[in-house]
């Protein structure tokens, strides 16, 4: 923070930003990586496998390389070394070796004159198949005898994780009531409008460039130099402005190892872009998970243990899959106390596009469950939804079961902010049959406390210059995927030495002109670059006030840099213009440079296997309440309004993390209602619908009104307390409509999407079980419509 | 997609399975853009996206899908919106076209930015701002449709052909709104950023 004798002034912090570069993106100047052109510039087109599963028995690239305009054609075995995201499980190759694992696998990669010629030589190319059979069931995988992964340690298992925290046993036992559930979440998409593409050339010098609309710049860094056998520094990723992400450009894919051996071979710079269907089956997103859950509950909603049971389906890879499987059980700790805990998580590979990460990664699909057995205990306990959760909240500066430390905590301000911007206690008792409110509430991480690989090195790190005319560049390895990272560094920065943010200039996501950053996943920028930049702030802060004070001859606590100025806060009439003060401290200093670092806490994880992943340094919290209208005639359920409250620390540009809750809470309803990403095993393991038209992504029309209430609870690990924003109010989205629905008809849909197929034959369900006196009639009296005519009938 | 550097006077078509491909000659088409005349030669299959984007260099409409189902790739032809994507660009000839480089053209737009983009910038309406283009072309046809300040279930009905992946749409109806209510001068200034 600044120096304790200063007073806090918030020049900046908090308020609403024109963000840096969001004009150009407007004025349709800005370059994304496929607005790239280059002298010469040939196009690749990746052959893809039409089979599930088989053996690739021979392949004849002959009659594809002798056509006119074909430069040339690569296959698996010239890009043989194995990779993957997580350095312990290498499981991946950039174009199928011997052998593909799921239908649209990359098997061979062309580079010709243009796109035509490309895909006339990719159906030139011959490829001799045997078929295997194909696994589309993690648990038929599993049980299976033909070996998916080539390089999977054992069977079709990717990774299982088994972890107990107190005595579960006894915690059930203990119970008044205990609630147990199958849920089912079949699995989403990430679904950025941007496909993604990549461009490589090698420079006269040798250099190998890559642009790519990736989100970590330095693992693909890292995968390149690995699978092309060369030093990282001969070369030089480049993240272009990116068209959305959401978890879906977080590792290599096989277009970027492509390009960048087509361009070292043709000596031409080369580009890939995937059609929309390639980037239905590149894929990586929400993992499908079977869940059953066991919770037991005191008679005052209490709860006393927590048994949860996972199935996840991996796909082909392994992608982020281990993380993915501690995730679904390491983050459900909070905000609710857990007194014991155990999840058994077992991911399976099977003939699928490889799930990974998507916003929330891991933790949107047992939130979903856990979040529907709360409100089933509260509905059994007649204890109001709301105040369940409350009886249950963590509170700030605790531990978690699974021994996570937690800082700061907003939560109960969150509920009570929903539950006031709603109406919740009046409106729900008196919504007719039809309409109902649910709430839900959730925890994550901003930033993980371990990287990717181990290193000691910091996490992230930032230069920053200040220039005579009364500038500041900001440099940082840091990938702006759309969410506004640009704009937080000079946020920061322009607070700290008293600019504008229209005198700063961000250079971001370059390899040869950045330091390291790892990236945008896991929440982790606003807390960790963020306190990387205040460092480096702050350092040049010191030296321009410094330099003031000594011309002034008083304190330096007395000198203040706001508006543009540097000031003196005991005689404000006393001030000189910004650039001034930054020359000044250049003739002091030498030329003004600094750099900042961040790494993250280490003694704030469980002492045990598995105990850090998971473990971050601050936590959020968010509530949602979800209103719906469901119509009993046809199962279509409206989302009307969802109220988001989010505990992000401190906002530092408030529209900024208003725009991620509304975005959030968005994605979540589109995966509750509509998003369906699967496979048929009925033809063949093809995608379902691998378009825009088929993937049912929410309209305008479509999408509820969204309500975002920023919550502040400062935490002391964040850049002025502020935690993530981006994630964690996605994930209460889902539950909170599944409980609306119930509010609003009395059924329960356990397993997603909430189709209007699903959602009727719940509702004719419970009708046959009420008019079998079986079930009371639901919301009697209020609006149903047919209620007297059937009891007479 | 086609896109690359012309071969002189020819392109490869796509070829049906197993033959060789067969070489077209590419038409010359004379296109009105933003208000000035454009002379460019083209396969006779490209459709207007890939002409504006890989001929012209005019980058701001973006392809998200290539098939009719994002909207990012809409444009006005003769001030409706229209989607490049699904326009052969020899059916726009002696049309006049509109993209989003031509909106700071406009006689609204204040040094090059009309007030639609400057709603969206003061709204944060665009996060990774692939799909905007897009929308401020239907929004500003619904602008000039409406003639007035819009409601919130306009923009809504005008913009359901365009996705948006990052905002879930709030921000970008706010903005529509305001900036109608700019253009109508019905209110007073809205509160300011302090970005500047």
């Amino acid at each position: 923070m600044t120096d304790q004798a200063e007073p806090e002034v918030e020049w900046q912090l908090g308020k609403s930003h024109r963000k840096v570069d969001a004009m150009e993106r407007m004025r349709g100047v800005t370059r994304y990586t496929d607005d790239i052109k280059l002298p010469g510039m040939l196009h690749c087109k990746i052959l893809r496998s039409p089979h599930p599963h088989a053996k690739i028995l021979r392949i004849d690239t002959s009659r594809a390389e002798a056509m006119d305009g074909v430069h040339a054609v690569i296959t698996g075995e010239d890009l043989s070394t194995p990779y993957g995201i997580i350095p312990w499980t290498p499981d991946e190759t950039a174009l199928a070796v011997a052998k593909v694992c799921f239908v649209g696998d990359g098997v061979a990669a062309v580079a010709a004159v243009d796109e035509d010629t490309a895909n006339a030589a990719c159906e030139a190319i011959e490829v001799l198949y045997e078929p295997l059979p194909a696994y589309y069931d993690p648990e038929a995988a599993l049980a299976g005898e033909h070996k998916i992964n080539p390089y999977a340690k054992r069977g079709n298992l990717s990774k299982k994780v088994v972890l107990e925290f107190g005595d579960v046993d006894k915690g059930l036992a203990e119970a008044d009531v205990v609630v147990a559930g199958d849920y089912y979440f079949e699995g989403t998409t990430h679904g950025a409008i941007e496909p993604h593409c990549a461009v490589a050339m090698v420079e006269p010098k040798g250099t190998l460039t890559v642009w790519s609309a990736t989100q970590v710049s330095h693992y693909l860094h890292r995968e390149l130099a690995k699978v092309l056998g060369r030093s990282a520094a001969t070369i030089r990723v480049i993240q272009p402005p990116l068209g959305g992400a959401f978890g879906g450009k977080s590792e290599p894919f096989d277009l970027e190892f492509c390009v960048a051996l087509l361009a070292i071979r043709t000596k031409r710079p080369v580009k890939c872009l995937y059609t929309r269907e390639e980037v239905f089956y590149s894929h990586r997103g929400r993992h499908p998970m079977r869940m059953r859950y066991e919770t037991g509950f005191r008679r005052d909603g209490t709860i006393t243990g927590v048994s949860a049971k996972t199935f996840i389906d991996g796909g082909a890879y392994s992608s982020f899959g281990l993380v993915t499987t501690y995730y679904s059980g390491q983050l459900l700790c909070a905000p609710y106390e857990f007194p014991a805990y155990r999840f058994h998580s077992t991911r399976a590979y099977t003939n699928k596009p490889a799930c990974g990460p998507k916003r929330g990664h891991g933790s949107v699909q047992p939130r979903f469950a856990i979040e529907v057995q709360l409100d089933k205990a509260a509905v059994e306990l007649g204890i109001d939804p709301i105040e369940l959760r409350r009886r249950n909240d963590i509170g700030p500066e605790g531990v978690t079961v699974n021994e996570f430390k937690i800082g700061s905590n907003g939560f109960l301000e969150c509920l009570a902010r929903v539950e006031a911007a709603s109406d919740w206690t009046r409106r729900r008792a008196e919504l007719p049959y039809g309409r109902g409110l649910g709430v839900a509430g959730s925890t994550y991480i901003s930033g993980t406390n371990y990287p990717i690989y181990p290193n000691e090195m910091p996490q992230a790190a930032v230069q920053v210059c200040l220039d005579r005319s009364g500038r500041a560049r900001v440099f940082s390895g840091a990938n702006d995927i759309g969410q506004g990272s640009n704009t937080m560094l000079a946020v920061i920065v322009a607070q700290e030495l008293g600019l504008a943010l229209d005198d700063i200039r961000v250079l971001s996501a370059d390899t040869d002109l950045c330091p390291v950053d790892l990236g945008a996943y896991s929440s982790r920028i606003t807390l960790m670059v963020g306190n990387a930049c205040l460092d480096a702030a702050q350092k040049l802060r010191r030296k321009v006030r410094a330099a003031v004070a000594k011309r002034w001859e008083i304190p330096s606590r007395r000198v203040t840099l706001i508006e543009r100025r540097a000031m003196d806060l005991e005689d404000p009439s006393r001030s000189v213009p910004i650039a001034e003060a930054f020359n000044w401290a250049e003739a002091d200093n030498g030329l003004l440079g600094e750099v900042g670092n961040y790494n993250t806490p280490k003694d704030r994880h469980g002492d045990y296997r598995g105990g850090t992943i998971g473990a971050s340094p601050a936590y959020s919290f968010t509530a949602h309440v979800a209103e719906v209208e469901v119509d009993p005639d046809t199962g279509v359920v409206e989302v009307k309004h969802i109220w988001v409250a989010h505990d992000c620390g401190k906002a530092l540009s408030r529209r900024i993390v208003e725009g991620q809750m509304e975005g959030s809470a968005y994605m979540g309803f589109g995966e509750a209602l509509m998003e369906r990403h699967d496979v048929d095993p009925g033809h063949n393991g093809v995608h379902i619908g691998p378009s825009l038209l088929d993937y049912r992504m929410p309209t305008f029309l479509d999408t509820p009104e969204l309500h975002a209430l920023i919550v502040e609870a400062p935490d002391a690990q964040g850049p002025y307390g502020a935690k993530e924003a981006g994630e964690g109010p996605l994930h209460p989205s889902i539950p909170a409509i599944a409980n609306a629905i119930y509010d609003a008809v009395g059924v329960r849909l356990d397993a997603l999407p909430f189709t209007p197929p699903k959602v009727l034959a719940a509702i004719e369900a419970r009708r046959l079980r009420e008019d079998a006196d079986e079930l009371p009639i639901f919301k009697a009296g209020r609006g149903r419509p047919d209620q007297s005519d059937r009891r007479s009938a | 997609m086609h896109h690359g550097l012309p071969a002189p006077g020819l392109c490869l078509a796509k070829r049906e399975g197993g033959r060789e491909p067969t070489r077209m000659v590419e038409a010359l088409l004379s296109l009105r853009i933003n208000g000035e005349p454009a002379h460019v030669a083209a396969p006779a299959h490209w459709t207007l996206l890939e002409v504006l984007r890989y001929r012209l260099d005019l980058i701001g409409s973006k392809q998200g899908c290539d098939k009719g189902d994002c909207g990012a790739c809409t444009v006005q032809i003769d001030g409706e919106p229209v989607l490049a994507c699904l326009t052969l660009a020899a059916a726009a000839q002696s049309r006049d076209i509109r993209t989003v480089e031509g909106l700071g053209w406009a006689p609204e737009a204040v040094e090059g930015c009309h007030p639609l983009q400057d709603a969206f910038d003061r709204w944060d309406a665009a996060q990774c701002g692939f799909c905007t283009p897009g929308i401020l072309m239907s929004a500003e046809a619904l602008l000039r449709k409406v003639g007035g300040v819009v409601t919130r279930e306009q923009v809504r009905e005008a913009l359901a052909g365009n996705l948006c992946r990052c905002t879930g749409y709030t921000k970008i109806i706010d903005a529509v709104v305001d900036a109608s209510e700019q253009l109508h001068a019905e209110r007073e200034q809205p509160e300011q950023s302090t970005g500047t």
